[in-house]
């Protein structure tokens, strides 16, 4: 009978052998980093510490914390702690120089991120009996790479469906008789509606289970994936930073995500001071990666705000466990699984207007997709008596945003003065999505 | 001998023309012609009116985006074939028409007058006199 856990031992290990693990670790780690990262040892000594005084997870909060900040700083290269000719593999997120986020990884970073992801298909009940469709898109993304990885693992028959060609999909999930299915949500929910436009019924596919991630959804959007495709559905969380999805995963229980933590150590911190807060606070989460070679954050900021809970939990797994994010630390919006950062969008409005209008963000979900709308105020000289001009610079804008980000938003021009502001600033972003 | 046309964006939501025009009532504009160029979110409005540069102050002062153009306003004969005649004018110099309307405009009982918006007035001027036709000049407008 296949196992209940990929990693029986580590997954069910008592706290205090998880606590000596993870000690054992991160000493280890910092020493690694102390020695190759020339960036962070700086960092270090700004605090005035040295590996010595880093002697076991207690000692941890001692450490300067890594932001978006220092990547911008450091890249390509200035975080990587291995020589680049043990590295097998890039990674990447999409947007601007500055904000994409490049990750390194040597064999044994790729092998701990994909067991890291087998966890999370056993987990979902997967084996090797298992057809995994993977419409996550391939490419830089972490996640059609992260979830193939994990599959394979796992030893499931892999289909690298990547993501689109929705007809392609469902006809590949009838004839291969697919069990589980990794995508983000959003396209999730929408193979469901284009199974049920195709005229089929969850019956006359074969999925059981979906591992969906790498952009916020809520309880509803679960209940209506899991009966348009008569599945159970399963979050995973990641981030390009730590490696990519498998950071943490859904159990049976599906009620919070089971943390790695015997690669990633995380905290809770108050956005606002840095302090360490209690188990059970609300507040930013941090990782620190003790078992990655070429690109091992410490301390991590991940600007996602959650709670982490050690309650038992019905799966037997001892795995620290956190909720969904609740929200961010900073004003990144996910949309369409896409890092959006308002002041990518104030880039294009200086380029292509010399100087930026007042602009607004407004975000909603129809359905089960999201939608992007970004009001842009008319100024004088952008204007023209003829529909022709207005409508090219409307068009050239809409092309240079989807270049910069990836997806595609729809740019309404409006009167000047008719973004609603308070205390004099213009409300950047409206997220009428209700996702928490 | 081309005439200022005033045009305003205008968000595609209710209430909008009102404000337009009630600005322009407020500042004592007599309109003199009019239309309205649509597409899903926004219409350009053009107006030909009595004082251009007192219009775009006051659509200016209550935060309109507004601005002056050259058009060219032609007098023709209200009989069949006229416009036709006009168009063919403009066709036969290689001159295109980025669009045109009617004005409210009868200097004589039986005229009309279109307001054309071209690629290039000097050479629209040229063709469009050489063929007979009687173009309004600013002041005559304002005569009117």
């Amino acid at each position: 009978m296949a196992g209940k856990y990929w990693n029986e031992k580590i997954e069910t290990m008592e706290l205090s052998e998880m606590k000596k693990l993870q000690s054992e670790r991160l000493v280890k780690q910092v020493k690694h980093v102390w020695d190759n990262v020339p960036y962070y040892k700086k960092k270090m000594e700004e605090k005035g510490i040295t590996p010595d005084d880093i002697k076991g997870i207690d000692d941890l909060h001692k450490l300067p914390f890594l932001s978006k900040a220092d990547l911008r700083d450091s890249y390509p290269y200035g975080l990587l702690a291995a020589p680049l000719s043990d590295c097998v593999r890039i990674q990447s997120t999409s947007g601007t120089t500055g904000k994409r986020v490049v990750s390194f990884y040597t064999q044994n970073d790729v092998d701990l991120w994909e067991n890291c992801v087998a966890r999370a298909i056993v987990a979902a009940g997967g084996t090797k009996d298992d057809v995994v469709q993977v419409a996550y898109g391939y490419g830089l993304f972490t996640g059609g790479a992260g979830l193939h990885g994990g599959s394979h693992k796992v030893g499931c028959l892999t289909l690298p469906m990547s993501s689109g060609n929705t007809e392609r999909q469902i006809q590949f999930m009838m004839d291969l008789g697919s069990t589980i299915l990794c995508c983000t949500p959003s396209y999730a929910a929408y193979i469901g509606e284009t199974l049920a436009e195709m005229g089929y019924t969850p019956d006359d596919i074969k999925l059981k289970a979906g591992i969906f991630g790498a952009e916020p959804w809520t309880e509803e959007m679960r209940q209506q994936i899991e009966k348009s495709l008569g599945i159970k559905a399963y979050d995973i969380y990641g981030l390009t930073e730590t490696s990519g999805p498998g950071v943490a995963f859904e159990c049976e229980e599906q009620h919070g995500m089971h943390i790695n933590e015997d690669h990633f150590i995380a905290e809770i911190i108050d956005p606002d001071t840095g302090e360490v807060l209690p188990e059970g606070s609300k507040g930013e989460l941090v990782f620190t990666s003790i078992t990655k070679e070429a690109f091992p954050l410490l301390r991590y900021r991940t600007r996602d705000i959650c709670v982490l809970s050690r309650e038992k939990c019905s799966c037997g797994r001892t795995l620290v466990k956190m909720t969904k994010p609740m929200g961010r630390s900073d004003d990144m919006l996910i949309i369409k699984g896409v890092n959006v950062f308002p002041s990518q969008i104030e880039t294009v409005l200086i380029k292509d207007f010399k100087a930026a209008p007042n602009y607004q963000i407004i975000v909603d979900r129809i359905g089960t997709t999201d939608t992007f709308e970004i009001k842009v105020e008319l100024s004088d000289d952008m204007f023209s008596d003829t529909i022709k001009d207005v409508v090219t610079l409307e068009k050239k804008l809409s092309a240079d945003i989807q270049q910069i980000l990836g997806i595609k938003a729809k740019i309404t021009l409006v009167e000047p003065k008719s973004i609603p502001r308070s205390e004099g600033k213009a409300v950047r972003v409206i997220d009428k999505r209700k996702l928490v | 001998m081309t005439v200022k046309q005033l045009s305003v964006f205008v968000e595609n939501r209710p209430g909008r023309l009102c404000a337009v025009t009630e600005t322009l009532a407020e500042a004592g504009i007599n309109i003199r012609a009019v239309s309205i160029a649509d597409t899903k979110d926004f219409g350009i409005m053009r107006i030909i009116v009595n004082d251009t540069d007192k219009a775009v102050a006051a659509l200016k002062e209550k935060g309109f985006i507004a601005s002056a153009a050259n058009v060219l306003a032609v007098i023709a004969d209200d009989k069949p074939g006229s416009m036709a005649s006009i168009m063919k004018t403009l066709y036969n110099d290689n001159i295109s028409v980025e669009y045109m309307y009617a004005a409210f405009i009868n200097k004589e009982k039986d005229s009309a007058c279109l307001i054309l918006r071209v690629d290039n007035n000097e050479k629209a001027e040229t063709a469009l006199t050489e063929a007979g036709c009687k173009l309004l000049t600013e002041s005559e407008l304002s005569e009117i």
